[in-house]
């Protein structure tokens, strides 16, 4: 009797749960190298693209940068200001990091291997990316502070509305597929790459990631120039590292998010002989890391919007460019009879 | 026909493209900056660094004493004190420029009637105590040994111009 309640506790709880959480630290620690790496990478395309030198003291051409970077920031003290809600404001950086996390659960980065094969990938995705939101305005609100307050103001006002026109780029891709399921998207680019017939909505989609990230020329909730660094201005320490991290791992979700949706996921471009030699996984970490790059050389290239700038683009000019796609996407899809079937 | 111009130019995000394309060029072409602590850029012969005390080349010191710099100091930065030596002539007993007040206007090597006191082309004398800022006559004779070769060719190639 003992003998086999071990036996299914074993087959039934302990090795599947041991072999999730082994299949989460396969993904979760390149993940965050990546970001580490990110960082020393945002800096040197930086430096290089204004004629600068960028870090190149710690380590041969500055490799070993976010290391050192790190272990300053985690033996700094974290200073809690006097007026601040100290429960939500250590939460709020672990709301952001976490969320960021997670979300990776349903990302294919390659042929099967996903964490998490739900049907519901796109929805999932959109949820979490929508629940960034809460990580900033709650640091904004527990600092106590005008500076951070009005950081997450924006922060939330710009994440509201940009996440409209990308539920309708979404909605578009799906209309395409027929699937919510993130393998299924990228197994219906096979023939072609949907960055090629919605280029529009891709364009549409990469912006509005830029604004969903809190990156240039989407700035605003930070805005170094006004309020100083927005909602992270009363942070130190590891819960500023939490933020930044999060931030970047963001950052490598969203353009995963368009690689899969716009840049064939794992697809190698042409399915032919020297191609498709590669991995996928290599190649999906190698669009990534293409659009990583574009979104760091947009920072090096385009000033901060305005505030009513941003708003205009997102309610007057994205939402109803998108919507317009959407339809005419249906539209082509229904008239010339290419609405997938039975999926 | 402008309108049209203008149409297609924010369609298809011209301005954007060429601008990406500007940042893109720039990532290739040589650096500007140095890389500082290994290379320096090159410094004038008016440099105002560093203070130094020089000596004569008989090891005699040049300062006389006669507290010109400490009278014309902007910042009151320099404080001496002086008496008669042994030998009857005028010295100072204590010579000392707090260089957290100075600000490096270079009054004090204008006034001074024999080069004594002098700003040489060391900028890289920063401190982790601020006391190690007050400088001494000690400290300042050294930092005139130290500086000397340096310190007279700036003053012959600048001698020209005064």
């Amino acid at each position: 009797m003992t003998e086999s309640l071990w036996q299914t506790l074993w087959t039934g709880y302990v090795f599947p749960g041991g072999l999730i959480l082994v299949h989460i630290l396969m993904l979760t620690v390149p993940l965050l190298i990546a970001v580490a790496y990110l960082t020393l990478m945002e800096r040197k395309v930086l430096a290089a693209m204004s004629l600068r030198m960028g870090p190149n003291v710690v380590g041969p051409f500055g490799l070993l940068q976010p290391f050192a970077d790190a272990a300053k920031l985690i033996f700094k003290e974290t200073i809690i200001p006097s007026g601040a809600n100290k429960f939500l404001f250590i939460a709020a950086p672990c709301i952001t990091f976490i969320l960021a996390l997670i979300a990776w659960a349903v990302i294919p980065v390659g042929e099967g291997l996903v964490i998490a094969n739900i049907n519901v990938g796109v929805l999932y995705l959109f949820a979490i990316s929508s629940l960034g939101v809460y990580g900033i305005i709650i640091a904004g609100w527990s600092s106590n502070s005008r500076y951070a307050f009005l950081g997450a103001l924006r922060s939330s006002a710009q994440m509201v509305s940009y996440e409209v026109s990308m539920g309708f780029v979404i909605i578009s891709v799906l209309l395409c597929v027929g699937s919510l399921n993130l393998s299924a998207i990228v197994q219906a680019q096979k023939t072609v790459w949907f960055a090629i017939p919605l280029f529009p909505m891709f364009i549409v989609f990469f912006i509005s990631a830029l604004a969903e990230t809190n990156r240039h020329p989407f700035d605003l909730p930070e805005a170094e120039a006004e309020l100083v660094a927005g909602y992270q201005v009363e942070y130190s320490s590891m819960a500023f590292a939490l933020f930044f991290l999060g931030e970047y791992a963001n950052m490598i979700l969203m353009s995963g998010m368009t690689t899969i949706l716009f840049l064939g996921g794992w697809l190698p471009p042409f399915d032919i002989a020297p191609f498709n030699w590669i991995p996928g996984i290599v190649w999906f970490c190698l669009k990534i890391f293409v659009l990583l790059f574009v979104f760091i050389w947009v920072r090096a290239t385009v000033p901060r919007y305005r505030y009513d700038q941003l708003m205009r683009l997102g309610w007057k000019v994205f939402l109803p460019f998108s919507l317009f796609w959407v339809v005419l996407t249906a539209g082509v899809l229904l008239a010339f009879d290419l609405l997938p079937k039975g999926v | 026909m402008a309108l049209l111009d203008r149409g297609a130019r924010s369609i298809f995000l011209w301005e954007l493209v060429k601008g990406l394309s500007l940042t893109f060029s720039y990532m290739f072409k040589p650096r500007a900056t140095v890389n500082y602590p290994y290379e320096k850029g090159p410094l004038g012969p008016r440099f105002r660094g560093e203070h130094a005390l020089r000596r004569y080349a008989n090891g005699e010191e040049r300062c006389i004493a006669c507290k010109l710099c400490e009278a014309i100091c902007p910042a009151q930065a320099i404080t001496i004190e002086a008496e008669p030596r042994d030998d009857g002539s005028r010295r100072t007993t204590r010579y000392d420029i707090d260089m957290t007040k100075c600000i490096y206007c270079g009054f004090c090597q204008e006034a001074c009637p024999v080069d004594a006191i002098v700003e040489g082309p060391n900028f890289e004398f920063a401190t982790e105590t601020r006391e190690e800022l007050f400088y001494d006559k000690d400290k300042l004779l050294a930092n005139g040994e130290r500086w000397e070769y340096e310190i007279s060719r700036n003053i012959a190639a600048d001698a020209p111009y005064r």
